[in-house]
């Protein structure tokens, strides 16, 4: 157990230092570097070579991701070239508005679609299920910026409820987001629990035509006693992977939400460093969304191997 | 004389199509996407007014006869963008997807096959690549190499091929240890011949459907890109593109983004439908599949 939990680890940090390898020869390959990127048509002469010295792009490539990666290890992500802040400050900031957001979603998310997941599946096939199933295809197929677009449009035009985009600076406290949260969460949330649904839906049915089900029926459990303590179980093991997975996804869906919605997340800070080519910064969103990416996986991976011991076995027998 | 294997193939073919148009999504999603490419294709014959003519006297104007959907904000024709609006994102997906397709599944079945070192370190870079969020790559390459059609068609290919991979790997996996496998290894045919006579006939199902599935998500990465000005340049007609402008004049302005959503949601729907009946058709359960 102690040596699985050791190999998952040392894969993790193996995919962590091939992305911090892939994003830096990216921006490296690529055609201009930071400095005529960030300087744009004044890049010539004295400026570039003032901006390179400044940056340390004089020396080798090698050297620099050695330096760059140690000073990563220690939590040092360095300078952005617009602001001339320490990318720390930029970043947290950003990270916890985004955790606010994604929190808050996943919270309401989750159970949401555990319940309907459950309904679903129990009452399979019938007005319930084909209600909120095609509920489910409408809500994961409809890109986030339509889903979201249509939201202001009734919401917050037609029946003006709620303030349609966020007004608040990056800086600002909790409580003053919290408000400011509620159609960026039902936008994302609709979306995650969705996706969580339809698998929770398909894992439970799964095990409610095996064979033990159909024992446990047999020998004449009654029905819900059958449902809590035989299937469901067994039925949401997987959902800790799916949840995983739908958390990394949200990294990527995040993004289009939140400029959508004007809020000053991490999804924002994407767009906005791109469009500055501030690439500093960029690959300092890469490096953390790709940690956020594999912890979240690592963590999914070690649950389910805790709570199911029979996959313990079988992996160590591989 | 035509031969056996021909007849059999296509006697597969029509039971598949035919199973797929038996069933309400697959007929109403075939239909969709039948009608968005017949639309695509023949726009620019059909449309009444010309897509990029700036007219500041119309502007804004609520759909009436003379304009079905209304104008947009510098005066041009709802109606005609909409109808053009699908055009390049049929294209670039399109190729995109079957980029993505030939060299994931490529690349998956020979890792399959050969399994060992080569398989792992594959299998690495592919899980390093998946830690990157698709919009932050795709954003990079379209900053410093372009928006243009040559260079997205690439780019989508190639990392919307990485998640193929590994459906094609699995599906590898599932009949490697055959005895037809076992027999070509021992006539002593090369990985390739194995791969194309033995293999991409067991596992290319399950690669179609996965191509399929990714063609709608390539569409919605395609079109998200073009919202937030990242893909097509204006004028061209594009939906994603014809939302973002849309979007500050939505309050009293609604017929310039209604009519791009009901365009392209339908048409993203429309793929979903056709990919699950088209699985559910071929014998494959795609409900267990994750989002990425």
């Amino acid at each position: 157990m102690f040596l699985l939990i050791l190999k998952r680890l040392g894969l993790g940090f193996i995919t962590i230092f091939l992305v911090s390898v892939i994003i830096f020869t990216g921006v490296e390959v690529l055609p201009g570097d930071a400095c005529t990127a960030y300087l744009e048509r004044e890049a010539k002469g004295e400026l570039l070579e003032i901006c390179r010295e400044q940056l340390g792009l004089n020396t080798p490539a090698i050297e620099r991701y050695l330096s760059w990666s140690y000073n990563a290890l220690y939590g040092d992500l360095g300078y952005s070239l617009s602001g001339e802040k320490p990318i720390n400050e930029i970043i947290s900031v950003r990270v916890r508005n985004s955790l606010i957001l994604a929190v808050t979603a996943i919270l309401i998310g989750i159970p949401l679609a555990i319940i309907l997941g459950i309904v679903t599946a129990l009452w399979r096939d019938k007005f319930p299920d084909i209600f909120i199933s095609t509920f489910a295809i409408f809500s994961m197929t409809i890109p986030e910026f339509i889903s979201a677009t249509i939201l202001i449009l009734v919401v917050a035009i037609w029946l003006n409820w709620l303030p349609g985009i966020v007004i608040v600076s990056s800086n600002s406290t909790v409580l003053e987001l919290l408000p400011n949260i509620i159609l960026p969460v039902i936008a994302i949330s609709m979306v995650m629990t969705a996706h969580m649904l339809r698998m929770v839906r398909s894992n439970i049915i799964q095990v409610m035509s095996s064979d033990y089900v159909q024992m446990a029926k047999l020998k004449g459990v009654p029905y819900w006693k059958m449902v809590f303590i035989h299937v469901l179980p067994n039925g949401l093991l997987p959902a800790i992977n799916i949840i995983a997975l739908t958390i990394a996804w949200l990294l990527g869906g995040v993004v289009v939400t939140e400029v959508v919605f004007n809020y000053p997340g991490l999804g924002r800070l994407v767009i906005e460093s791109i469009s500055d080519r501030d690439l500093p910064v960029v690959q300092a969103l890469a490096l953390i969304l790709a940690l956020i990416y594999v912890g979240v996986n690592l963590i999914a991976d070690l649950l389910t191997l805790v709570v199911n011991p029979r996959l313990r076995t079988l992996q160590i027998r591989k | 004389m035509v031969n056996q294997n021909q007849i059999s193939k296509l006697k597969r073919v029509s039971e598949v199509l035919i199973s797929i148009f038996s069933r309400p999504s697959g007929m109403i999603g075939f239909s969709i996407v039948i009608l968005h490419i017949i639309i695509a294709i023949i726009s620019p014959l059909i449309v009444p007014y010309d897509y990029k003519e700036i007219n500041s006297l119309i502007m804004l104007r609520p759909p009436s006869e003379e304009f079905i959907f209304g104008t947009d904000q510098l005066g041009r024709d709802v109606f005609t963008r909409t109808l053009m609006g699908g055009r390049v994102a049929l294209l670039v997906t399109f190729f995109g997807t079957l980029i993505a397709v030939a060299w994931g599944g490529f690349v998956g079945i020979f890792c399959g096959l050969v399994g060992g070192k080569i398989d792992d370190i594959v299998m690495r870079i592919i899980d390093a690549f998946l830690a990157i969020p698709w919009i932050l790559a795709m954003l990079l390459i379209v900053v410093i190499l372009g928006t243009s059609t040559q260079v997205l068609i690439p780019a989508l290919g190639f990392f919307y091929g990485k998640g193929i991979v590994r459906v094609a790997r699995a599906a590898t996996h599932d009949v490697i240890a055959r005895d037809f496998i076992m027999a070509a290894k021992a006539r002593g045919h090369s990985n390739f011949s194995i791969i194309w006579n033995e293999l991409l006939p067991n596992v290319r199902d399950a690669i179609m459907v996965e191509g399929a599935m990714r063609w709608s998500w390539m569409l919605l990465a395609f079109s998200s890109l073009s919202f937030l000005g990242f893909g097509v340049s204006p004028p061209t007609p594009d939906w994603g593109l014809m939302i973002s402008e849309g979007r500050g004049l939505m309050s009293f302005a609604y017929w310039s983004v209604i009519a791009p959503i009901v365009a392209l949601s339908s048409l993203i729907i429309g793929i979903n439908l056709s990919a699950d009946a088209f699985a559910k058709a071929l014998g494959i359960d795609r409900t267990q599949k994750a989002p990425v």
